[in-house]
């Protein structure tokens, strides 16, 4: 697992309280893993406080599991 | 008539958070209080508290058994305490396994007197500091009074009447009182009824200090600070926690064999109309408050013997009550033994009534009336009044009644009585 995949793995365990194993790139956040709306929009502000990068509504909205999010971040982290 | 019993208990209090581990402390006189550990609080003017403990300690709090991980995150500290204390109380009634049709009639009325005041501090601060689109998406619904009432019928499935009271420091009281009349009124058999605070947090402190609310005298022994009706004493010690109790309807108690702890008799509601902090200077709310109580119970002052004073340990508020009571009970107050266990556990604000309430039914139970700590010197008013100082008392307790007053002159007082 790259250290992005590492990094936000833990993200969403701390914030969902999902056991690690469960958080895997195809997990989706809402189907698998419990999340609702609200979730990922606090997710997607834990994301862009770890990694420093923004991610805008529009594309937070196609963001549905951690492997969106990881890919995301890693294509535009400074 | 549709009678109201209660059959179901849960505390999280500063001296446990649980209702044996609680009330055995405060029978045995021990304080709650100590200095600020939430926050440096060196720069306050009042650096103590009675704090609920960390799941380490001896009667600490473990949010896990009761609130999944996710909502402790999103949620205000009050609301974990009153998620818990609720699932303490269903779980006493044995009433985790209601079916749907016991659910549509089962309710919540869990209100608090501020709110989630540390999460709206803590997100000011990081709007302040980083700007609205830092701000927590459960920022709103994780510090909202009702969210108590939403969160605990979503966990339980409650689809009976969701209310939730803001009456300031009476909140637990009017809680119990209004859920008791929704039942008696064919609203709901079953409610889920009572209070939680939880604001021990820098601007918490300094707005009571502000307001003169709280004890300044005491930042070197916290243990001393809580001293209702007391000549030293200077102002309240505040609490965190919550209380909430299951209310039945009787025959629906019965029916499924409910252990019955108590019934609620009466309910009286009272405005001060006079001042936003200061008590009446006849303490006229808090008289026609009991008075009503005690009229809608049937009962006289010779029924009531245990009176849980709201009596926080300001210099106003505790004698006021005391000469409200002198005057509705006549010579009746010889016989009556009125404590404050806020000695013991500070004030819980919008969660003392019904913490309180339900240190009332267990003296009943218990037939003992708790102690009010660090009575040394009983103010002049205290004269021919049994204030139980120091030590709990045995003694034959038939009803009980509960005061509690807040801020804006609101005056809430209940009466209970031993079940048949």
């Amino acid at each position: 697992m790259s250290d992005t995949a590492e990094r936000v793995q833990k993200i969403v365990v701390e914030h969902l309280g999902v056991e690690s194993e469960k958080v895997t790139q195809e997990a989706s956040f809402i189907d698998d893993l419990g999340a609702d709306s609200l979730d990922i929009v606090e997710l997607v502000m834990a994301f862009e406080e770890e990694f420093g990068v923004e991610i805008p509504d529009d594309a937070a909205e196609k963001i549905t599991t951690v492997g969106d999010a990881t890919k995301y971040i890693e294509e535009h982290k400074g | 008539m549709r009678r109201v019993v209660v059959t179901g208990l849960g505390l999280v209090t500063p001296l446990g958070a649980d209702v044996e581990t609680a009330w055995s402390n405060i029978l045995a006189g021990k304080s709650g209080a100590g200095p600020i550990t939430r926050f440096d609080a060196s720069d306050q003017k009042c650096r103590i508290a009675c704090e609920v403990k960390p799941a380490d300690h001896e009667y600490g709090f473990d949010a896990n058994k009761r609130v999944d991980h996710k909502v402790q995150r999103q949620v205000d500290p009050f609301i974990v305490y009153g998620i818990d204390a609720a699932g303490q109380a269903i779980e006493d009634a044995g009433l985790e396994d209601m079916d749907e049709a016991a659910r549509l009639r089962a309710g919540c009325s869990i209100g608090s007197g501020i709110g989630g005041l540390p999460g709206i501090e803590k997100e000011s601060l990081i709007l302040a500091e980083k700007g609205p689109g830092r701000v927590s998406p459960h920022f709103v619904h994780g510090r909202l009074i009702n969210l108590i009432s939403g969160q605990v019928s979503i966990k339980y499935g409650l689809m009976g009447p969701n209310h939730a009271v803001v009456t300031a420091c009476s909140t637990g009281a009017h809680s119990i009182g209004d859920a008791a009349r929704m039942i008696r009124d064919d609203d709901a058999d079953i409610m889920l009824a009572g209070g939680a605070e939880a604001t021990i947090c820098p601007i918490g402190i300094a707005g009571f200090a502000q307001a003169r609310a709280l004890s300044t005298a005491f930042n070197d022994q916290p243990e001393k600070a809580s001293r209702p009706y007391d000549v030293a004493r200077d102002g309240f010690v505040m609490g965190e926690g919550a209380g909430v109790v299951v209310l039945e309807e009787y025959e629906h108690a019965k029916a499924r064999g409910a252990k019955i702890y108590a019934e609620v008799i009466g309910y009286g509601l009272s405005g001060d109309a006079y001042h936003v902090t200061a008590p009446h200077p006849e303490g006229s709310g808090a008289f026609r408050s009991m008075q009503m109580a005690l009229r809608k119970a049937g009962v006289g002052p010779a029924d009531i013997d245990y009176i849980n004073a709201h009596g926080t340990s300001t210099p106003l508020g505790d004698e006021l009550e005391l000469g409200a009571v002198r005057r509705l009970f006549g010579d009746e107050i010889a016989r009556v033994s009125m404590s404050s266990t806020k000695s013991a556990i500070g004030h819980l604000l919008g969660g003392a009534g019904a913490v309180e309430s339900i240190f009332c039914i267990l003296a009943m139970r218990d037939q003992i009336a708790p102690p009010t700590l660090n009575l040394d010197n009983p103010s002049e008013g205290c004269v021919g009044v049994d204030l139980v100082p120091h030590t709990a008392r045995k003694r034959e307790i038939r009803a009980v009644l509960n005061n509690s007053f807040g801020f804006g002159g609101t005056n809430a007082s209940l009466v209970m009585k031993r079940p048949d």
